[in-house]
């Protein structure tokens, strides 16, 4: 118990952690708020009636999701920046490579969504004389929001603790800080108080997700 | 009203339509019977563009949809036109399960015809009335039967003052009871005088209710006139002895 008997180690080591969590969670909102509304831009081409803008789209995501996710940011952080000889801020190059990868992952669970909306539904919107357009964002897509909600929950999940895969290009963030401070001091305790945020948070994204899911409970089908 | 000459139609090496031709006139009840898979549903689906036909020529209300003699397909501005001119109800009612009632027969009178609020709301109070569902407009189509989602169904149809409505086998998914709830709407709606074209297994129905009957098989019309003429050949003897009494 090298912390938790002696309060000012401990509160040094929280005060830490909780500087670490801002990078944690800089990484994982910038993540979402571009990757969910790219994931369906990449969805809708990946659906696309033209070879020329699905093929590209199904090869990105067989990339994105066919090799690691910690090597796609050592290619955006250390090999972009020799092709192009000007480096990205490293929160930049480690978002940018997030972002491209969980777009993906939700591109595929869009498309399913898409797909599990019975054809009738598209069939009726054209015969009351909706536009292709007009039927998938009135008709398709609320009742695609239905269906991606725990799908989607689980990815979100995943990503908070994917952010932990960041320290390998060096990035100071909630689990580098405890690792940091436990082989500073030889204890793993650092590393369980970390774990217990990580836990806290997915319990925070867990509760949110059942509320939006509950939300969407007032019909079925 | 709706005129198809000749129409062709084939899934891969399935003619499902061999030449088809099919006339409803304004005010006309046409019910087609026939055999599944003889076709009928297929030319139904064809008449408002949710199947494209491989050949033949169709006109709705004096506007072309495809002639494939003289450029194929309509454009896009004209095929809405067309679209717009027909009400379709389905065999599985297809309601929008996120919308309610009034919902589901007010949204395309806002997003299409751009009616205004109010007035989408009134019309669709009008047809839910007609339809004997005006209680319900604030529930979900899960909250309700069968029948009466095909009646909402029809109300939504109705909503768009369409100049023909086509019901493609309307009862199928309904038992007896749920049938002739719907059954009656429909036949109040052809006393009323309006175009309708009907897909129906429901023989006493086309019976009573059609003006004309046109017997399909094989993707191809076997024959077509009055019920007593239609129902009098031997073919269509056979077949609908073989259906269910009602």
């Amino acid at each position: 118990m090298k912390y938790f008997n002696n309060p000012d180690r401990l509160v040094s080591l929280l005060w830490q952690l909780w500087q670490g969590l801002g990078v944690t969670m800089s990484l994982f909102g910038f993540t979402l708020l571009f990757s969910l509304p790219l994931g369906l831009a990449l969805a809708l081409l990946r659906m696309s009636r033209h070879k020329a803008l699905r093929l590209p789209v199904q090869l990105f995501i067989l990339v994105m999701r066919g090799t690691p996710l910690i090597l796609q940011v050592f290619t955006v952080y250390f090999v972009l920046p020799m092709i192009f000889g000007a480096a990205f801020e490293r929160l930049t190059a480690v978002v940018i490579a997030f972002v491209m990868n969980y777009a993906a992952y939700f591109a595929e669970i869009y498309r399913g969504g898409v797909q599990a909306v019975p054809v009738g539904q598209r069939e009726a919107a054209h015969v009351l004389g909706f536009a292709r357009s007009q039927a998938f964002m009135r008709i398709i897509l609320p009742q695609v929001i239905k269906r991606i909600v725990l799908p989607v929950s689980n990815e979100v999940i995943t990503l908070v603790k994917d952010t932990a895969l960041v320290t390998a290009v060096g990035m100071v963030e909630l689990y580098r800080v405890a690792r940091n401070a436990a082989s500073t001091v030889g204890s793993l305790e650092p590393l369980f108080i970390a774990g217990a945020v990580y836990l806290l948070i997915n319990a925070v994204v867990s509760f949110l997700f059942n509320r939006v899911n509950r939300y969407f409970s007032y019909y079925q089908g | 009203m709706l005129q198809a000459e000749n129409i062709t139609k084939r899934y891969a090496d399935n003619k499902v339509l061999r030449g088809v031709s099919l006339r409803v006139d304004r005010g006309e009840v046409v019910a087609v019977i026939g055999p599944s898979g003889s076709g009928k549903s297929t030319l139904l689906r064809c008449l408002i563009d949710l199947e494209r036909v491989d050949g033949g020529r169709i006109m709705v209300g004096g506007e072309t949809l495809v002639d494939s003699q003289a450029g194929g397909y309509a454009g896009k501005a004209a095929l809405r036109r067309v679209i717009l001119k027909m009400g379709f109800v389905f065999q599985s009612f297809n309601l929008f399960p996120h919308l309610t009632v009034l919902r589901n027969v007010t949204e395309a009178q806002e997003r299409v015809l751009k009616r205004s609020k109010r007035e989408a709301r009134e019309r669709a109070m009008e047809v839910l009335d007609k339809v004997g569902l005006s209680d319900k407009a604030s529930e979900y189509p899960y909250m309700l039967s069968g029948g009466q989602q095909q009646r909402v169904a029809i109300a939504r149809a109705l909503a768009m003052d369409p100049q023909m409505l086509c019901f493609d086998e309307p009862t199928s998914a309904l038992d007896p009871l749920l049938t002739m709830e719907v059954l009656r709407v429909i036949k109040g709606l052809a006393e009323e005088d309006r175009t309708m074209l009907v897909v129906t297994h429901e023989m006493a129905f086309a019976r009573e209710v059609a003006d004309r009957v046109v017997f399909m098989k094989e993707g191809t019309v076997r024959c077509e006139g009055t019920p007593e003429e239609v129902f009098d050949h031997p073919e269509v003897r056979a077949f609908s002895s073989q259906a269910p009494k009602p």
